[in-house]
């Protein structure tokens, strides 16, 4: 018998199964339950269906990070129902306002462990395989009947094998790399699958650039996104894991079965760039560079952490940005904020002409930093969508942060390499 | 839910995703016609009165890709669709229409042959399409998956265990 991937082994833990294979369909309880913005949406289901008790308090998370704080009345009411919700419930894991985008939280506090089966109201929960937890979204209806059964019927993917060799060069992020591989295989190259990154060159990346890795894998269609923990992942998880929490790592059997196997050297890859209006519309820097920008966005759940942001300020550190360009900085979190203003990140970007915004979703989801129509953004997230920033006669291009420092200082699309 | 869908047809291309379906800005609502004023508009001036002239949206590869959004498939149905065949889905549209109680359909063979103002007819039992005198088949949909869909979504679904 062969043996098991990531996900085959976390779907057959969290179903009670001794195993399951691809194609299977489960019934799999989560160990946590994510809802953000879209919290008073699964409330109301809950209260259309005449549902009064929750499967278990302690698997909800609920993290008020789009649109914060509120931008108008009716946002205002969503959040209190939101909050409320929390409240009459006993929801520990909530996390008001000021916390930021709830992926980020998340991991920082402590509530995500490999080998997790996590669901939220959010298509980038594959982010959590940056840990070695299943992540995956599903719509608000879903959560509440998650809320109330405790369970949601899976279906077991196959698992895609992506083998990492060689070492990225300067001025070259695991951005680059998954935009890369999404322009390569396509928005649906991995749709339905588990991707799982090997390699000795994975575990060479921080947590911080595999978050980035699993959060945009969603743009090529997983299910799921996963690297392998390792010491890196313990690294991380030491001193935020709640309380006396215990994991077992879940690793892939050196046996276990992928549809694909893909090679990448990191050693290879250049620079890329998305392009208006797919993700999958990558193009290697030298054949977008001296494209006009006029606002830059540093921001996301995809690219607005800790190490982001002092990429980013290790260019800009002496420079100016370009007077024709606003340099929007909104970090990922609270923690990242605070991070940023002990080590002084927070200092050069502000002084480099860069305004920060409150820790959130920002200008990612339609808030403060959309576009007049004809303008071009320059931005560190994970999508390129007509219309996702404002204007739908306003243009979107996707970087890694230094390549977006580097634009800023310029004022067109520019090659980072020449600050490394 | 009907057992046999029939309906004119509006054609999309691939990789259609959720943000072009419904823009984030309109996620304050909830409800189908609201969200409906809105669908698609990001296409064009018009667009969303134009759809209510179809009945079934037929579309190209990783239909309602990205953003996970529910109200994707609310939209739609606010719209007067009453089924979505396309080459393949993206898996949390896929969901999100199920739950909604939006039939949709995989059928690679037919994209090529159809054109927009065509009519379907969709057999749910008998797993068929029929597009003039020619026929398609789909996988069919698991039992718990049908009977969701049948109940007009998962709320529907839900209230029926509760009690
Ligand atoms: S930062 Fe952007 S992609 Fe991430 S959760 Fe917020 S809106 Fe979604």
């Amino acid at each position: 018998m062969p043996g098991y991937t990531i996900a085959e082994k976390i779907l057959a833990a969290k179903s009670g199964r001794s195993s399951v294979r691809p194609g299977e369909i489960v019934d799999a309880y989560p160990d946590l339950v994510m809802s953000h913005t879209a919290t008073w949406r699964s409330v109301s289901v809950m209260q259309k269906v005449g549902a009064k008790k929750l499967y278990d308090p302690d698997r909800l998370a609920v993290v008020l990070d789009h649109i914060a704080p509120a931008k108008t009345e009716k946002n205002a009411q969503d959040q209190q129902v939101s909050r409320n919700f929390a409240r009459t419930n006993g929801i520990n894991k909530f996390y008001d306002v000021d916390a930021g985008i709830a992926h980020l939280v998340l991991m920082e506090h402590g509530h995500v462990a490999p080998g997790d089966l996590i669901v939220g109201t959010d298509s980038h929960c594959t982010i959590y395989g940056s840990l070695g937890a299943l992540g995956t979204g599903i719509g608000y209806t879903e959560v509440a009947s998650v809320w109330i059964t405790g369970k949601l019927w899976m279906k077991v993917p196959d698992s895609f094998r992506i083998s990492l060799s060689g070492h990225l060069r300067p001025g070259v992020f695991s951005k680059d790399l998954m935009l890369h591989l999404i322009g390569s295989l396509g928005a649906d190259g991995c749709g339905y699958k588990s991707a799982e990154f090997h390699g000795e060159s994975a575990r060479e990346l921080s947590i911080s650039e595999r978050m980035t890795m699993t959060n945009l894998a969603m743009e090529m269609g997983v299910k799921c996104a996963f690297v392998p923990p390792d010491a890196k992942t313990e690294q991380y998880l030491r001193g935020r894991l709640e309380g006396s929490r215990r994991y077992q790592p879940v690793q892939p059997d050196p046996d276990a079965v992928y549809e694909k196997d893909l090679a990448v050297d990191l050693g290879g890859l250049e620079p890329m760039v998305a392009c208006p209006h797919e993700v999958e519309n990558t193009k290697p820097i030298r054949d977008v560079q001296g494209t006009r920008i006029d606002q830059a966005f540093l921001g996301s759940c995809c690219n607005a952490k800790y190490e982001d942001l002092e990429t980013a300020a290790r260019i800009l550190k002496g420079r100016r940005v370009h007077p024709n360009v606003r340099l929007i900085i909104t970090p990922g979190s609270k923690e990242i904020l605070l991070e940023a203003a002990k080590t002084g990140v927070f200092q050069t970007l502000l002084e480099s002409g860069g305004l920060f915004t409150n820790p959130g979703c920002g200008a990612c989801a339609g808030d403060g930093g959309i576009l007049a129509d004809g303008e071009v953004c320059l931005s560190t997230a994970n999508r390129n969508f007509l219309g996702r920033m404002g204007s739908s006669k306003a243009e979107i291009y996707l970087s890694s942060p230094a390549t977006l420092a580097a634009s800023a200082i310029k004022g067109v699309i520019s090659d980072p390499r020449e600050f490394f | 839910m009907d057992s046999v869908i029939q309906g004119r047809v509006y054609k999309f291309g691939d990789n259609i995703n959720s943000d072009i379906i419904i823009p984030g800005r309109y996620l304050i609502y909830i409800d189908r016609e609201r969200l409906a004023q809105h669908a698609f508009e990001v296409l064009g001036e018009g667009f969303p009165a134009k759809l209510r002239e179809f009945q079934i949206l037929v579309a190209g590869r990783n239909f309602g890709c990205g953003s996970a959004r529910e109200q994707a498939a609310t939209a739609i149905q606010g719209l007067g669709i009453h089924a979505v065949v396309a080459c393949s889905f993206a898996r949390t549209f896929y969901r999100n229409a199920i739950n909604d109680g939006l039939p949709i359909f995989e059928c690679p063979e037919l994209y090529p042959d159809v054109q927009e103002g065509d009519t379907l007819n969709i057999d749910l039992a008998a797993g068929k399409i029929r597009l003039r005198e020619k026929e398609y088949s789909f996988p069919r949909l698991p039992d718990s998956v049908r009977k969701i869909l049948e109940l007009g979504g998962l709320a529907n679904y839900l209230k029926t265990q509760l009690q």
